[in-house]
């Protein structure tokens, strides 16, 4: 049980996948233009990791190693595809806003790296709280990164205007903007690090 | 005891240069632009530089502070920067704009490469692109010249992007600087009088500027009319950046290369994409994205026209 937990816990921070991997950053740029996008992005990607690392673990034993990038894409697309219909019946504006980076959850390196780097090696309970603190850490990231860029490049918050008469910058919510918060936020964290060492 | 033998190698020459005296020196030469700035804009264009060069000196001392590296000051750089921003801007900005401007100009462009001699690019031309993606409306927000109470008007150059040129701008206007733009660079003679103190002093070459004014002035005589080769180079030469860019902020020593090969390789592709901005691109004016990208370039360039070094093949 101790495990699970470690297991869960260093998706968040320890091995945040955005701020320590560093992976799936190209979705995490193009969505985090508002904090209700981030959400429904990270929302998605943990349903998706749920359900591939379970599968790709139960199977972990059957798959040739020869083919398995092949199979894990299969595994993920079948439930991206079951995500994707969930949202196009029950928030269709979301859906609408993410527009194509929800099918590209398919190739999110996050997805792909942990059924490789975990499920195909760990039991299938070990995985499913892998891919949970993998899914909640990254939704976490998108929302803070969101948050910043909504607020400082828009002038909102999940849709409020807080301050009137605000002048947002408006490079922060073009993807150069964002490249810029999340360099600056990997290396704050980076920083936090270094000092506790 | 310990100080009293020096040992170094020879030749042992002295002389009073240094980095910061060259950035002051810089900071004097362009002391004229910015006074016709403000005679012809007004005193808001006084305190506009006034408070970007603050905003500049307080991010790099904080920073430095912050990073606990030696205070630096007095070495001119981050004057340099915060003026060179001041004379980007339109007179008519909020107050706040020159402050985040230079916060980013030194923070982000300078010091989180490393400092002084460390960034790739110029860190005034980057903090102006970031004010002009962030903040379009206040960065395009010309007044006309000697109207103090701030009546809009457009540059020469949005004019002629839009077809609407019909003001005449005649040439002893633009040399003087009796047209809407940015603070310091609308007076070109004042600028040309710094110039000249420079490259005789010989702080910078003649190599980056003339090459950049005459490649965009050549693409603008051939292609800046309705016809080839009927193009008014002379007024092209004398809008926009183009003058204070080439002779203030492409000659910069960080960003720009080495060599005099370099040099006239970097001078022309800052022209040529100039005058493809002008002519064919979305804004009326790209002489600061032009640097910008030959700074991006700088590198391979050095590379590339790197001196032979003796003995070698």
């Amino acid at each position: 049980m101790k495990k699970l937990i470690a297991e869960f816990i260093k998706g968040i921070i320890k091995e945040n996948p955005t701020f320590v991997l560093v992976l799936g950053l190209c979705p995490t740029l193009a969505v985090s233009v508002s904090v209700a996008n981030g959400i429904g992005m990270g929302v998605a990607a943990t349903f998706v990791l749920l359900g591939s690392n379970a599968i790709i673990s139960l199977l972990r034993n059957f798959i040739p190693d020869r083919v398995r990038i092949p199979c894990y894409i299969v595994v993920i697309a079948t439930f991206v595809t079951i995500a994707e219909l969930i949202m196009k019946a029950y928030s269709p504006a979301l859906n609408r806003a993410l527009g194509i980076y929800v099918p590209l959850i398919v190739v999110n390196c996050i997805v792909l790296g942990r059924a490789e780097a975990y499920a195909a090696k760990n039991r299938v309970i070990d995985s499913l709280s892998d891919g949970l603190g993998m899914g909640i850490g990254f939704t976490l990231a998108l929302v803070l990164i969101s948050a910043i860029r909504e607020f400082l490049g828009s002038g909102s918050l999940l849709g409020f205007t807080p301050i009137k008469d605000f002048q947002p910058a408006f490079m922060l919510a073009m993807p150069s903007g964002a490249l810029l918060v999340i360099g600056l936020l990997l290396a704050f964290f980076n920083l936090l690090k270094a000092k506790r060492q | 005891m310990k100080n009293k033998l020096i040992v170094t190698n020879s030749p042992h020459l002295h002389t009073e240069e240094s980095a910061s005296r060259i950035m002051w020196l810089v900071v004097l030469s362009l002391l004229p632009a910015g006074l016709a700035g403000v005679f012809i804009f007004g005193v808001r264009a006084a305190w506009i530089i006034l408070i970007s060069v603050l905003a500049a000196v307080a991010t790099e001392a904080l920073i430095q502070r912050l990073t606990k590296r030696q205070l630096a000051l007095y070495d001119g750089s981050a004057f340099l920067t915060g003026l060179l921003l001041a004379y980007n801007l339109p007179s008519q900005v909020p107050y706040w704009i020159p402050v985040v401007g230079s916060v980013f100009s030194i923070a982000i462009a300078k010091q989180i490469f490393g400092g002084l001699g460390q960034n790739i690019f110029n860190p005034a031309l980057a903090g102006r692109a970031f004010l002009m993606a962030s903040w379009p409306k206040y960065m395009t927000a010309f007044t006309r010249p000697f109207s103090y109470d701030a009546v809009t008007s457009a540059t020469p150059l949005a004019l002629l992007k839009e077809g609407k040129l019909i003001e005449h701008f005649s040439y002893w206007d633009l040399l003087l600087g009796k047209r809407g733009g940015c603070i310091g660079e609308v007076c070109i003679l004042a600028l040309v009088l710094g110039a000249l103190f420079l490259l005789i002093r010989g702080y910078i070459s003649w190599h980056i500027p003339i090459t950049y004014i005459f490649t965009t002035g050549l693409m603008m005589y051939v292609f800046g009319a309705k016809g080839l080769f009927e193009g008014d180079w002379f007024f092209h030469i004398l809008s926009g950046g183009l003058v204070l860019g080439a002779f203030f902020m492409a000659t910069d020593y960080v960003t720009s290369p080495l060599t005099r090969k370099g040099q006239v390789i970097f001078g022309f592709g800052c022209g040529l994409l100039t005058a493809i901005i002008r002519l064919w691109g979305g804004y009326p004016e790209g002489a600061s994205y032009a640097i910008l990208m030959m700074n991006a370039a700088t590198p391979i360039i050095d590379r590339y026209t790197a001196n032979r070094i003796y003995g070698t093949r």
